[in-house]
């Protein structure tokens, strides 16, 4: 390096040194993209491996459950993700107490989204015939008793299930009524008939 | 942006920590290769403590479980193959790094006055290193996880009068078994790595008291400028910090081309035996520590007398500590010292790396005898260092560096 | 069947007699663990030879099959045809690959609860597990009427015989250090020839090596990509290295 005084030779330090301090610029940019997209994929497993595993898939895969054996007004038990999952399978009658008590529900219609799509009515259920319901009740979390006869638990009541826990009743298709604990209808899971008399519990209907 | 970090500043030293250690730490501008290996240290010790973390996340610390448990990470964790394998290469890469910063001191005699604090504080990190290393290998629960740690406790049984039941009482059972097992997770996860950052720490804060040294051994804080900066010295920041990232990348490549091709490295990172739950009724055929503890498992089986050898196995280690005051030589780095210290040194590297060799294949009557050697090699290179570095002819050393 | 000389196995010799496996000569076998066509044949020679004794516990039976491409047109698991070929148990597409056979009875049968073969070829590795189901010979002495080179008195019975033909060991006289020169020569053929029989081997060979590791195949795509992207940054970066240490000097 010189200590000429020569302006030209200034000149093309002071061009070299801009032309430095751009470059510097340019790569100290490229550089903290690249780091930040290194940084992104670096974190990849770290928030991937926290994704349910398979072993937790595995333990949450669908059930099968086979309706052939279930007598009609039979209430049917069985685990899917660590909870009960009921299956009813309704008698003509016991569809029928299903009108007329709609004043008396807080959600007849089934608005609040505690069941998939094709459970949205009346029957909260694909076929009338088979009620699939979360055994868990909406209040607090006990386990409601099943109660299908009529007037068993008064003169009013249709039938339907009732929460020993704090009080909490819903009717045959699991809709609670108005005046208890509980806010809001019995959950219908995701479920789908893989037969006549099999249902596969976990898993939607597939689009065709 | 800036007001948050005045606001910051008023109340904690953010800025002046900033200068002191970082944009106003002035380091030797002369630094070579072996002077990476400090910052990757660190850089190993981050990847540990994280990959650490989250493998515990999912692993099972129990005799029971744990080796399904590393079987489940492998396969049923999304990505849990890359967290182990990023965990298991970077212990092997830590000792990789450590040791060649060690050998940076030994060259260049970082250890010399006024540095020994520093050094002592490395030997202490390099102990604990090992301990948490052998705690962590037992936590697979391999063949070779049980049978090395059985093999390296019952050592201690080799103390008179106290020995067994020193054994006993440090597996929490009269073989390891599970209350070995959660006590070495315990002490893995949680006991040693804040000791080690304690440590790493206090390592910092004793060598930015008194300044790196550098591959010439000259001390730059003699020639000053008007400002009081060394005139051989330049702040670590910009400097270093964009040089050591350089190094991190290199170092990086060199990782995950491990991590992603070799991971079990012919079996010197993840021996096959540990492929084969913890059998306390079969022993492997060979029972050999994994690679880094090779040379200090070679003098061990040199020496006939289990007492002795458990002497001298950790006399090796020990006998570091001393090395600041060992070394009598007026001059710091290898580059100015006379040829016995060239030799030594030369002599202590070569058998260090034929006892590690040695360490890891069955002894026959030719290796013993080479392991004998090379034991009394290395310890020679201590030994005689007062004599040879003191009456050596050396070389000037520069006032000023130039290269 | 008329006595076939087929082939002179290769000369190994036995060093020394353990309980344990001996030091014989590994026959080298190539693995291809891109070859799906071999790992499903690999996987239905396990399943219908081995999976009665021999568990892959840590290998589930969906993971399996979505890696070795059983699935249907339209990318879903094909349960029914892992239910019909693969499952011969009670368990679900999700579970692990167990044995049905009760532990108390193996440990009687055999001595010892047959050995889990996820991690067989992690441990031994590939070349010692094709040597080992080569090395069974006809040996009336053994509970089981078999015998193998490489791990002399095993309890394991020879399954793979019916494929394989029958096999005996000949002794050509010792050596000065009185350990034995043997070979194993084929006296009758099998349902398989000997060219179909390694080519068998070899797919059952590639499958536990999938089933050490599931992820290999992976890790090295996922490796080619970190290593490109670090090669472009150690430019970059050394490129800024450089560029600041322009000052200096």
């Amino acid at each position: 390096m010189s200590n000429e005084t020569d302006p030209n030779l200034n000149r093309e330090q002071d061009f070299h040194e801009s032309v430095d301090a751009d470059r510097r610029q340019f790569l100290l940019t490229t550089t903290n993209v690249l780091g930040g997209v290194g940084v992104l994929c670096a974190l990849t497993p770290f928030l991937s491996s926290w994704m349910p595993s398979a072993k937790a898939q595995a333990a949450g895969a669908p059930v099968e459950v086979d309706i052939s054996k279930l007598e009609p007004g039979q209430q049917a038990t069985v685990e899917w993700r660590g909870k009960p999952v009921w299956i009813i399978r309704r008698t003509k009658d016991m569809l029928k107490q299903l009108d007329g008590i709609n004043d008396k529900l807080r959600d007849p219609e089934s608005l609040v989204e505690q069941q998939p799509v094709y459970a949205q009515n009346k029957f909260r259920s694909i076929k009338p015939e088979y009620l699939v319901l979360v055994g868990i009740c909406t209040h607090l979390g006990c386990a409601p008793k099943y109660k299908p006869d009529e007037k068993e638990l008064g003169p009013d009541w249709p039938g339907g299930f009732y929460c020993p826990c704090h009080g909490s009743s819903f009717d045959l298709s699991g809709r609670v009524f108005k005046s208890v604990p509980a806010p809001i209808n019995l959950e219908v899971p995701p479920y789908r008939f893989i037969s006549e008399h099999v249902i596969l519990i976990g898993e939607d209907e597939k689009k065709d | 942006m800036s007001g948050m970090l005045k606001w910051v500043d008023a109340r904690f030293p953010l800025m002046s920590t900033w200068k002191n250690h970082f944009s106003g730490y002035y380091a030797p501008k002369n630094f070579n290769f072996y002077y990476f290996f400090g910052s990757l240290a660190m850089l190993v010790l981050v990847n540990q403590l994280i990959t650490g973390l989250w493998l515990t996340m999912f692993y099972t610390p129990t005799a029971a479980e744990a080796f399904n448990s590393i079987e489940f990470i492998m396969r049923d964790v999304n990505y849990g193959w890359l967290l182990r394998y990023m965990h298991s290469t970077g212990a092997s890469a830590f000792f990789i790094v450590i040791y060649l910063h060690m050998y940076r001191g030994l060259l260049y005699g970082s250890y010399q006055k006024p540095r020994e604090l520093v050094w002592l504080l490395g030997m202490v990190l390099f102990i604990l290193l090992m301990a948490e290393a052998f705690f962590g290998y037992l936590l697979p629960w391999g063949q070779m996880s049980y049978w090395g740690a059985q093999v390296i406790t019952s050592l201690f049984g080799a103390i008179p009068y106290v020995g067994d039941t020193l054994t006993v009482w440090l597996r929490g059972d009269y073989t390891v078994a599970n209350a070995t097992l959660q006590r070495f997770f315990a002490l893995h996860v949680i006991g040693v790595p804040l000791l080690l950052l304690l440590l790493v720490f206090l390592h910092i804060v004793a060598l930015h008291k008194v300044g790196s040294n550098n591959p010439e051994g000259i001390e730059i804080k003699v020639h000053l400028d008007s400002q009081g900066k060394p005139l051989d010295g330049i702040p670590f920041h910009p400097y270093y910090t964009v040089k050591d990232f350089v190094g991190v990348i290199v170092f990086l490549i060199g990782f995950f081309a491990v991590v992603f091709f070799f991971p079990e490295m012919g079996g010197y990172f993840l021996e096959h035996a540990n492929f084969t739950p913890a059998d306390p009724l079969t022993t492997p055929d060979h029972i050999a520590p994994v690679w880094y503890m090779t040379p200090f498992y070679g003098m061990l089986r040199a020496i006939p007398d289990k007492l002795f050898g458990v002497v001298v196995m950790g006399g090796a280690i020990v006998i570091l500590l001393f090395v600041p005051w060992l070394d009598k030589s007026p001059v710091r780095s290898i580059r100015y010292k006379g040829h016995y210290s060239k030799y030594a040194l030369l002599a202590f590297v070569i058998s260090f790396l034929i006892l590690g060799y040695l360490g890891t294949v069955n002894v026959t009557p030719i290796k013993l005898y080479l392991a004998r050697v090379c034991t009394a090699v290395y310890f020679a290179f201590f030994f005689f260092m007062p004599l040879y570095t003191r009456y050596e002819a050396h070389h000037p050393v520069p006032e000023r560096i130039t290269k | 069947m008329n006595k076939l000389v087929v082939y002179l196995f290769g000369v190994m010799s036995i060093a020394c007699v353990e309980a344990a496996s001996v030091d014989i000569e590994m026959l080298p076998i190539d693995i291809n663990l891109k070859d799906k066509a071999a790992l499903q044949r690999g996987a239905g020679l396990f399943m219908n030879y081995c999976s009665g004794c021999h568990s892959l516990r840590y290998m589930r039976y969906n993971q399996m099959a979505k890696d070795l491409g059983l699935t249907t047109f339209d990318g879903q698991l094909d349960k029914d045809l892992l239910k019909n070929n693969l499952i011969f148990t009670t368990a679900s597409v999700f579970d692990p690959i167990q044995i049905s056979m009760p532990e108390v009875d193996a440990r009687q049968w055999f001595g010892r609860l047959p050995p889990d073969l996820s991690l067989s070829a992690r441990e031994r590795g590939t070349d010692w597990i094709y040597t080992y189901l080569k090395s069974f010979y006809l040996d009336k002495s053994r509970p089981f009427g078999a015998n193998n080179l490489l791990v002399p008195d095993v309890g394991m019975p020879n399954i793979l015989a019916p494929l394989e033909g029958e096999v005996i060991r000949v002794t050509q006289g010792e050596r000065s250090d009185s350990s034995v020169n043997a070979s194993l020569l084929l006296v009758e053929k099998g349902e398989m020839t000997e060219h179909q029989f390694d080519s068998a081997l070899q797919d059952l060979v590639t499958f536990l090596a999938y089933v050490g590791e599931p992820a290999k195949l992976v890790r090295y795509r996922i490796g080619v990509g970190v290593l490109i992207f670090l090669g472009i940054f150690l430019i970059v970066a050394y490129r800024l290295k450089k560029n600041y240490w322009r000052d200096i000097h």
